[in-house]
């Protein structure tokens, strides 16, 4: 299969994928009884008819679903994501505001938890089945099954309410103009949230690097290596490394729904202004359907886009799957 | 000891602890959850061995009921998410290529959205609460558990007496129905077991954003969300007993489950 081709097939997949996220979403969106007219009853007890049936003309609701999801989607193509009603202000704007924060935090909790995630795993390959192996394997199984939300709670109750190492939330000291706020104040409101949010996969990642190091510490080649007197050490930086990193990198990126889903907690119980704290409160209290839906969308771009980075990579990098698109 | 035996011992006391810990959330009684002035804020003791919080409600009371209402909805949650896996897996697995390619695409589409994110969308659209959490926490979880049904049935559909049952005449159904799937109840409860742990934890997470179960319930997710406004006061308890409690109850399904595996399904546990 050529290149161009693969490519082609893989762009027509992202959209029709959008497409089927868009109307999916915009569906459960309009199921919900909680609609701008319940919402504009409640906010505006005895409102007239009047100021109803104006209110019920701007959100379009007598309008059939599938003209008010097409409007919705050329809004979408020409660049106006509607406005958040939270907010007040256009909601590409308060994603683009949000989404820098938020991305500061995924990355480095991203990065922390592939060096980490993969160093663990690396240990446990090259002293499987020892003490060492047994007791982090332990300790890996165990962090599967801690929630984000309650791990973000202990560090804030050990690091920010006992020790007082660390602020109790927000991304910038409170009461100071942003352009006041130092790097090094950003990276210590950044710390907590970030070690939270990479608690959340480096334990699988640790887990999947050992397996995938055994399988490399029981092949043929590796027998070979040790007869010529390779040490595991050795072994790990000739052989183990090369062949479990890929497989780890392709985790990492596909691992973005979950950095996603985990920076909702993350966020929310830091206070940090970031698209996951912006997502639980645009669906909490009035419901602000604008900016959901449009973080909603945005977020299936973010995880599409990580979905294509790993299947780039694992081309670029891996030269046996070059050889296999040639022949 | 073997290794059967040591499976059946650690599966049938994790059941029994997991068990306890349901009829003891149902049967301790209600008024131990009234709110009481004069014992509020209390640390652990052993009088109150979650302490107390700042209505004077034992802990130990509270996370015990929580835990018990997170086991009933895990259970109608992760039960419904299994039949929907079985009847996606078999309908991929036995129905045309284009069947199966539909419904491949699809849980691409659903994976394509974080599922924290997915499931309050499903909870605003049945109006939040307990019932819009559970459906969004059952239509979310069936994926993974459906491929693995999808590849055992495909590896089942190409042995000989499936071959011979159809040139006898018999219809994709009833092979579905007699030869799949007394082939498919180990994994299928195998797989149900192991659902469990994920939708406890989605739905205390979803309760603890205030999207689940409404406040005046006793879930971990209402405890702990309540828990964060107290830390800063100093009041750490409220927070780690009852999460850790419910990661204790995490693991023992977990294990319950691994331990399924090796008594139902032995090849598949030795992989």
């Amino acid at each position: 299969m050529g290149i161009t081709k693969a490519i082609a097939i893989y762009a027509l997949r992202g959209v029709t994928l959008l497409l089927a996220v868009s109307i999916l979403s915009f569906t459960l969106a309009n199921l919900s009884p909680i609609n701008p007219e319940t919402r504009y009853r409640l906010s505006h007890p005895g409102a007239s008819d009047e100021n109803v049936s104006r209110m019920r003309e701007y959100w379009g609701i007598d309008e059939p679903p599938v003209e008010r999801y097409l409007g919705w989607l050329s809004g979408i193509l020409r660049g106006d994501w509607g406005t958040s009603t939270s907010y007040r202000q256009p909601v590409l704007s308060v994603i683009g505001v949000r989404f820098q924060a938020s991305l500061a935090l995924m990355m480095t909790a991203w990065t922390f938890s592939g060096l980490l995630g993969y160093g663990v795993g690396c240990l446990m390959g090259v002293f499987r089945n020892r003490m060492v192996d047994r007791i982090a394997r332990r300790v890996c199984l165990f962090m599967c099954s801690v929630p984000t939300f309650w791990i973000g709670l202990v560090f804030l109750a050990v690091f920010a309410a006992a020790l007082g190492w660390f602020p109790f939330g927000l991304a910038v000291p409170p009461g100071i103009p942003p352009e006041q706020v130092t790097v090094a104040q950003r990276i210590h409101h950044l710390i907590l949230p970030a070690l939270t949010l990479s608690f959340l996969s480096f334990a699988n990642l640790s887990l999947h690097t050992r397996e995938k190091l055994i399988d490399v510490y029981d092949s043929d080649f590796v027998l070979f290596a040790r007869a010529r007197g390779e040490s595991d050490i050795e072994i790990l930086f000739r052989h183990g490394i090369r062949n479990s990193v890929i497989p780890a990198l392709t985790m990492q990126f596909g691992s973005f729904a979950e950095l996603f889903g985990g920076s909702v907690f993350a966020e929310t119980i830091f206070s940090y202004p970031g698209l996951g704290a912006a997502v639980s409160a645009a669906g909490s209290g009035a419901s602000d359907m604008p900016l959901f839906l449009g973080i909603v969308l945005f977020s299936a771009c973010f995880i599409f886009v990580g979905n294509l980075i790993a299947n780039i990579l694992t081309h670029v990098i891996d030269p046996r799957t070059r050889e296999g698109a040639k022949a | 000891m073997s290794n059967r035996t040591s499976a059946a011992i650690s599966a049938s006391a994790t059941l029994a602890i997991i068990l306890a810990i349901y009829i003891a959330g149902a049967l301790l009684p209600e008024s131990a959850l009234r709110a009481n002035f004069s014992q509020k804020g209390l640390p652990p003791s052993f009088e109150h061995l979650f302490g107390t919080d700042f209505l004077g409600r034992d802990m130990f009371v509270r996370t015990c009921k929580g835990l018990s209402l997170s086991l009933s909805i895990g259970a109608v949650a992760s039960a419904i998410s299994a039949f929907i896996a079985l009847a996606v897996g078999l309908a991929a697995a036995l129905g045309s290529e284009f069947v199966d390619y539909a419904i491949n695409w699809f849980i691409d589409v659903f994976m394509s959205v974080p599922h924290t994110v997915l499931i309050i969308l499903i909870s605003i659209a049945l109006s939040r609460g307990a019932f819009g959490m559970m459906a969004g926490v059952a239509v979310t979880h069936w994926v993974s558990l459906a491929r693995v049904i999808r590849g055992e049935v495909m590896q089942i559909r190409s042995q000989q007496y499936i071959a011979a049952s159809r040139r006898f005449g018999k219809s994709s159904l009833w092979i579905a129905r007699h030869h799949m799937l007394p082939h498919l109840m180990p994994q299928f409860f195998v797989g149900l077991i192991l659902l469990f742990p994920h939708a406890i934890l989605h739905e205390s997470g979803l309760t603890f954003l205030g999207f689940g179960l409404p406040p005046e319930q006793p879930a971990v997710g209402v405890i702990l969300s309540e828990a964060m406004k107290y830390i800063s006061a100093g009041a750490i308890w409220l927070a780690v007993f009852p999460g850790l409690s419910l990661v204790v109850l995490v693991l023992l399904i977990d294990t319950l489950g691994h331990s399924a595996r090796r008594l139902l399904a032995p090849r598949e546990a030795q992989l």
